[in-house]
């Protein structure tokens, strides 16, 4: 394990005990909201599975997805687009309100993907899409 | 180029959705997740993925290939100096004799790519089926690809970038450029480009493929690659010009 | 510097140089984090220029910095004691503007929160990642080179550190030169000349910059050149601006004898506006004719002179890089020789740059690096080129 992974472990490991319910109702950081659609059926891992994993999960699959091609994979940065963006936004980034971005706010582990990815449900996105075409 | 020589591809997407699924719950953490649904296809060293631009078809006026192209991957359509062009089209003038062609420009998806070798992370890639593809995950933008590319292909992201196409993920300080449109190829979907073209100009299929419709366009009538003298041997060829 | 021009520095005037190093390195770090928010939109760079003012910046202080190093391999490697005396400066010059250098090439990535990436993946074909082995490498072994030459338990092995030191820098840059000596579709560059010109411009870059910062010191510390030692370093200097020069010249003339080649040539040497200017007048004039006339005419020569000559070269080093970068980049890359190409994306039309305030101050912000590296080391370490006087007037009874 490297010394980056360790570090992230324990920072994951303050946030999880926050997320468990440590966080003290004087607590200066608000709790992280968690929004997820129950209509597209359980999530592609058990929550505590993918709070420590997901980003290894992310990873892996996002260098077998763009380097060798293989797509339709189980994991897919979409896939959790698609049942967490928040209700009104359609994302899950912008404010402190939104999946991604509420948890990383509170663990306080710098967000990188959505510098280039959409962060909004795709039918959205289709929508929105500006420009002249 | 007729309509029926221009079917799509077989799917691949048939294949990937099976069994992995119901694996799924059972594996370790994480990596082994994924492994499970790693067993689906992925992009094939055996086929090479190539184009044929027959100019003789393209007018200067028309755009549709450029318009399609914007709208696919979500760029602006703007052509600010900074602005990215994956797909230009070019108007050219012979010097002497004046006879003009006008040609639409990409990566020219090479066989050797100069912008791979200078790259000093590895973003600049190959794919196994010959798509030339930039690793934004590893892409310090250092523009060097920008340098060593002879054909211009890439763009510099200069600006925040919002309404990205979710298969088409683009972001300031990347670079750049024409993906065969890859997200599409690999759904058996033809290029965006290769699609909107009214005038089926453009011919996409397999070079490594001697029966694909590409290699008997190819074998019949007189093709170039675009700065052959470099030795890059290019996926895109051109007739007409 | 002789007479009333050599003026004791005081305390006072130390901490004036850090502060005005410190303030000129913070302008830069705002430029890279406003450069950063905004994109490289605020930049005068765009697609058809991509490598702006920040590169000839860098490239400058980068191959100084190998050049810079010369004064202690003629002092280690060939046995001169002249140089001997000067090889700590010139290491810790060498360390500074290759900091300087590297700093601003970093900040001007598009992504410099990344700039990690370049150690951990490496490509093994790229030019640009063998320079990141290159440029860390020179940082250590300098380090070394300089160690061996301060702590007296470790001189024994300070000529095999000099020579190692050698041996890197003329790899290095090698590899500087190379980074444009392998774009081969390029009408500028892809020329296996660039890498040795790239070398003799470091010898001359780095000597102005060395016979500048050792002029300051002894006005600092009111001393004044051996007209032995002033000698041998103005001759020397003379030596490396003519061999620039050749080189420039042999590159461009090449070039215009290649009928596919003429185009460009037209367009530097001829038509290009600015850059032909500054090639003729910044790089030959003020570059290469000021500086050998102020060496060299009679009643010239002298340590001022010299010193004139010096800022001459490095004035003359900003053109010819200005021109040889962004003029290279701003000339239409030749996609389909023998015809006229227009397009929305500048095929065809000579591409526009001018240089925005972010990048000057980016570029200004590693010189004050440089700098604030060199004022901090020469005052704290003991870096003073001492020469031994009576062993020079007994060499030289003339002087």
């Amino acid at each position: 394990m490297s010394l980056a992974a360790i570090a992230r472990t324990l920072l994951l490991a303050a946030g999880l005990a926050g997320l468990a319910g440590f966080a003290s109702a004087d607590s200066r950081v608000p709790k992280p909201t968690i929004q997820a659609d129950p209509a597209n059926g359980t999530c592609v891992a058990p929550a505590a599975e993918m709070r420590r994993n997901h980003m290894d999960m992310l990873k892996h699959q996002r260098d077998k997805t763009l380097r060798e091609g293989e797509r339709g994979a189980k994991v897919s940065l979409n896939g959790c687009i698609s049942c967490h963006a928040g209700k009104q936004s359609g994302s899950v980034v912008g404010s402190r309100q939104e999946f991604c971005e509420s948890c990383h706010a509170y663990a306080a582990v710098k967000l990188d993907c959505f510098e280039c990815h959409q962060p909004k449900a795709g039918a959205q996105v289709a929508k929105t899409a500006g420009g002249e075409r | 180029m007729s309509d029926k020589e221009q079917k799509p591809l077989p799917g691949r997407r048939a294949l990937l959705s099976g069994g992995a699924a119901a694996l799924g719950l059972l594996v370790a953490p994480g990596i082994r997740l994924i492994e499970v649904a790693g067993a689906s296809t992925t992009a094939s060293p055996k086929v090479r993925w190539g184009l044929l631009v027959d100019t003789t078809r393209c007018t200067p006026e028309c755009k549709a290939c450029v318009n399609a192209c914007n709208a696919e991957n979500h760029l602006s359509g703007a052509t600010a100096p900074t602005d990215s062009q994956w797909l230009r089209k070019v108007e050219l003038k012979d010097k002497r004799t004046g006879r003009t062609a006008s040609v639409p420009v990409m990566c020219q998806h090479c066989a050797k790519p100069a912008c791979v070798d200078v790259c000093p992370t590895g973003a600049s890639f190959k794919r196994a089926d010959g798509i030339v593809l930039v690793d934004r995950h590893a892409c310090i933008g250092c523009r060097y690809c920008m340098m060593a590319c002879p054909y211009k292909a890439r763009s510099f992201v200069h600006a925040e970038v919002h309404d990205q196409n979710p298969e088409v993920p683009r972001g300031k300080g990347c670079v750049e450029g024409c993906n065969l449109c890859v997200h599409r190829v690999d759904k058996g979907q033809l290029p965006t480009c290769v699609e909107a073209c009214p005038n089926q100009a453009m011919l996409f299929g397999d070079l490594n493929d001697p029966n694909s419709a590409l290699s008997q366009r190819l074998r019949t009538i007189a093709t170039t690659q675009v700065r052959a003298d470099l030795g890059l041997d290019t996926g895109v060829r051109y007739h007409g010009i | 510097m002789t007479g009333a021009a050599s003026k004791r520095f005081d305390v006072s005037h130390f901490y004036g140089l850090v502060g005005l190093g410190l303030a000129v390195l913070l302008a830069g770090l705002g430029a890279f984090h406003y450069m950063e928010e905004h994109g490289h939109i605020v930049s005068g760079m765009n697609n058809q220029v991509v490598w702006g003012t920040p590169h000839v910046f860098a490239i400058f202080m980068i191959v100084a910095a190998s050049g810079v190093l010369n004064v202690a391999s003629i002092g280690s490697v060939f046995g001169k004691t002249v140089y001997k005396v000067r090889a700590p400066l010139s290491g810790l010059l060498c360390l500074a503007l290759l900091g300087g250098g590297l700093m601003v090439l970093m900040l001007d990535l598009g992504r410099p929160d990344r700039v990690i990436v370049a150690a951990t993946h490496y490509n093994f074909t790229s030019v640009f990642a063998w320079n990141v082995f290159l440029y860390s490498g020179m940082f250590g072994i300098v380090a070394v080179y300089l160690w061996t030459m301060m702590e007296r338990r470790m001189k024994p092995l300070s000529k095999p550190a000099g020579f190692a030191a050698f041996i890197w820098r003329l790899i290095l840059t090698t590899g500087t030169g190379s980074i444009f000596g392998f774009l081969v579709a390029r009408q500028a560059y892809g020329s296996a000349i660039l890498a040795p010109m790239f070398i003799v411009m470091s010898f001359a870059w780095g000597l102005a910059v060395f016979y500048i910062v050792q002029s300051v010191m002894y006005a600092w510390n009111g001393m004044e050149l051996h007209p032995s030692v002033l000698r041998r370093m103005k001759n020397l200097l003379a030596v490396f601006v003519a061999g620039t020069a050749y080189f420039v010249a042999a590159y461009h003339v090449t070039n215009i004898y290649f009928a596919r080649q003429t185009e460009f040539e037209q367009f530097i040497l001829v038509s290009g506006g600015i850059y032909p200017l500054l090639l003729w007048l910044g790089f030959g004039v003020v570059g290469t004719l000021v500086p050998l006339l102020l060496i060299f005419l009679p009643g010239l020569g002298t340590p001022r002179a010299v010193l004139f000559a010096s800022a001459g070269v490095i004035i003359g080093a900003f053109a010819l890089l200005y021109t040889f970068i962004i003029g290279g980049q701003a000339f239409p890359l030749q996609i389909f020789p023998g015809f006229e190409a227009s397009s929305s994306f500048g095929d065809g039309a000579v591409g526009a740059y001018s240089p925005s305030l972010p990048e000057v101050l980016l570029g200004l912000g590693g010189v004050a690096a440089a700098f604030l590296i060199t004022t901090i080391g020469v005052r704290i370490l003991h870096f003073l080129p001492q020469d031994d006087l009576v062993q020079l007037e007994a060499a030289n009874p003339a002087d």
